[in-house]
């Protein structure tokens, strides 16, 4: 080797390094680049309603009146109660209808089926978990509206039991995944010592695998929890969308995610209004951040232990 | 061969087995019925008018007849620009993440971040759209700032499902290049990424499924109601199917029957096939892998 390939040499394996070393900070901008953008979220909507928050109207008057009026000329309302009353209504009905059938289809695809039938339910599974949220809006407003009013004779079909309806099957695909991995997870050989005990079937997924996975499936809840409070299209479409605090599941409601989506285009930036609009959305958002972050401690706790 | 008597309690034991695998299988079966059932009324209802002409040609009549071009052409340059935005960003991540992070601080908060970003509601990412794209980087409301949006929505999709392809290339593969006396990128580039690609090919054709059916994120960003005009630049506003079913099925008074229908149908067999080619890739992927 004469000196000037020696060099040559060197100076290969020095643009290389530098290469290397550009390449792994550039890759390191981008894998903090979900930290900066939760923070920029929080950042840029409490900008936007911050004028809202320290504005003219007290927050109790907010979270303490259920008169959500905010175009009314002389005296605006902007009281949320009957909004989250509208949310949670209809995120309770989905859970009431999702919970059971999660936890029974991921009961049934861990436990009792195997193979090809395992890997289709799967598949539809993840198909269900597709259908985007303006189309299942759309089967709200023209398949189960006209449903509801023939089935149980009333004048409106889109109200809670609606919109609970379509939000338990949107929550649901997500749930049976979660849950289903929580009842993998639970080892093998648990299973086995149940069977050689004599236990059957049933008996080892009521008393062994259920209470061993309970840590995965309550975070299967919680984030189906998280899916209906964030869900908005589905509800905006499905509701009724008229401000109520629900006294049967034949009420319209409104959403507070549907609210935003049906007035944010109609008011001008930095209004009153414009402001109200975005300091729910800071409330939406700590609240989805608040569940989806228990729900990844719990998950994250089963996985570890 | 039965060395015991059957007993009472055994009998009972089996029937209540069976009883309970068929309420387990009657739960799924009612689960996953409901996408067939959607599928089929969207076919009989909105099947006949989904022909070629209607894809290809414009809203008449104050959007009550004619076809979804603009629509279909929206959405098809959303989706585009939302994938040049985040594919770049969303591999970086996912390299950094499963070449680079050791597990520390920083990385359980970048895992905590990627899995609290899926779960923020798409109306607050439409919130932060209006707020950091439209106003705060002067996009206005344009196909920029509504597929910015997209991106930043579904950038947790194409981190998780890279990463993890990432990570199912064998360590001895980087070893072995390592050995060789290659840098990290070096090694990256030549073996890891070529051995990765398919499946990242997978993840990216999920995200174009999330991101076509998306309509919250966009409302306010860059899509609107009704534009005579298709988009001339990323900084035209553009109509999307997902918006046009919404506007069609609550604004807009006497529209005929079919015409949601058929919309619906063309938007769910976007997302319902781009979704089934993703899992089908995956399924095929999975009986090739070599190692």
């Amino acid at each position: 080797m004469d000196a000037v390939e020696v060099h040559r040499h060197s100076f290969q394996r020095n643009r290389d390094w530098y290469i290397d070393q550009f390449v792994q900070h550039l890759v390191f901008l981008a894998g903090i680049s979900a930290i900066v953008l939760i923070i920029g979220i929080f950042f840029f909507i409490t900008k936007e309603g911050m004028a809202f928050l320290f504005g003219d109207v007290s927050m109790s008057e907010v979270f303490g009146s259920m008169f959500w009026e905010p175009s009314d000329e002389d005296a605006p309302d902007y009281g949320i109660l009957a909004l989250i009353a509208g949310t949670a209504s209809v995120s309770g009905l989905a859970m009431i209808v999702a919970i059971p059938f999660s936890l029974g289809a991921a009961i049934f695809i861990a436990e009792f089926s195997s193979g090809t039938t395992r890997e289709w339910l799967k598949v539809l599974i993840e198909l269900l978990a597709a259908i985007p949220s303006v189309v299942w809006g759309f089967i709200g407003l023209s398949i189960l509206n006209p449903l509801i009013i023939d089935l149980f004779d009333v004048p409106v079909g889109l109200n809670v039991l609606n919109a609970g309806l379509i939000l338990g099957l949107m929550a649901a695909p997500i749930m049976t995944s979660i849950a289903e991995d929580a009842l993998k997870a639970v080892p093998d050989r648990y299973r086995e010592a149940a069977e050689a005990m004599g236990a059957t079937r049933w008996q080892i997924t009521f008393r062994v695998v259920l209470p061993a996975a309970k840590n995965g499936l309550l975070g299967a809840v919680l984030l189906g929890v998280g899916r209906g409070f964030g869900e908005t299209m589905a509800v905006l479409m499905a509701t009724g969308h008229s401000v109520n605090i629900p006294g049967s599941v034949f009420d319209s409601v409104r959403a507070l995610t549907a609210t935003i989506a049906a007035e944010l285009g109609e008011t001008a930036r930095g209004s009153e209004h414009y402001g109200a609009l975005f300091a729910i959305g800071i409330f939406l958002f700590v609240i989805t951040f608040v569940i989806n972050l228990s729900a990844d401690l719990i998950v994250r706790g089963v996985k570890e232990s | 061969m039965h060395h015991f008597a059957t007993t009472g309690i055994n009998q009972r034991n089996s029937r209540t087995q069976e009883l309970f695998r068929l309420l387990f299988m009657m739960m799924t079966v009612l689960l996953v019925l409901p996408v067939l059932i959607i599928m089929v009324t969207l076919i009989y209802k909105g099947g006949a008018i989904v022909t070629l002409d209607f894809l290809l040609s414009n809203p008449l009549d104050g959007m009550t007849a004619g076809g979804i071009f603009p629509a279909l052409f929206g959405t098809i340059g959303l989706v585009t620009v939302a994938l040049l935005v985040s594919v770049p960003i969303g591999v970086a991540a996912a390299i950094y993440l499963s070449e680079y992070a050791s597990d520390t601080w920083l990385t359980r908060l970048i895992n905590l971040a990627i899995i609290n970003l899926a779960g923020v509601p798409s109306i607050v990412h439409a919130l932060f759209g209006v707020g950091a794209f439209v106003i705060f980087f002067r996009f206005g409301t344009s196909i920029l700032a509504a597929s910015c949006t997209l991106a930043v929505m579904t950038l947790p999709v194409v981190i998780v499902a890279t990463r993890e392809s990432l990570q199912s290339v064998p360590m001895a593969f980087r070893e072995a290049c390592w050995n060789m006396g290659a840098t990290r990128w070096q090694t990256i580039r030549r073996i890891v990424l070529p051995n990765a690609i398919s499946g990242i090919l997978t993840g990216v054709i999920l995200e174009v499924s999330r991101t076509a059916g998306e309509t919250a994120p966009i409302m306010f960003t860059g899509a609107v109601f009704f534009t005579p005009f298709l988009p001339q630049s990323v900084f035209d506003q553009t109509m999307a199917l997902s918006l046009h079913l919404f506007v069609l099925s609550t604004q807009v008074p006497g529209v005929s029957e079919a015409l949601p229908y058929g919309v619906a149908l063309v938007l769910i067999s976007i997302v319902l096939l781009m979704n089934s080619a993703s899992i089908g890739f995956r399924m095929y992927l999975r009986g090739q892998k070599k190692w």
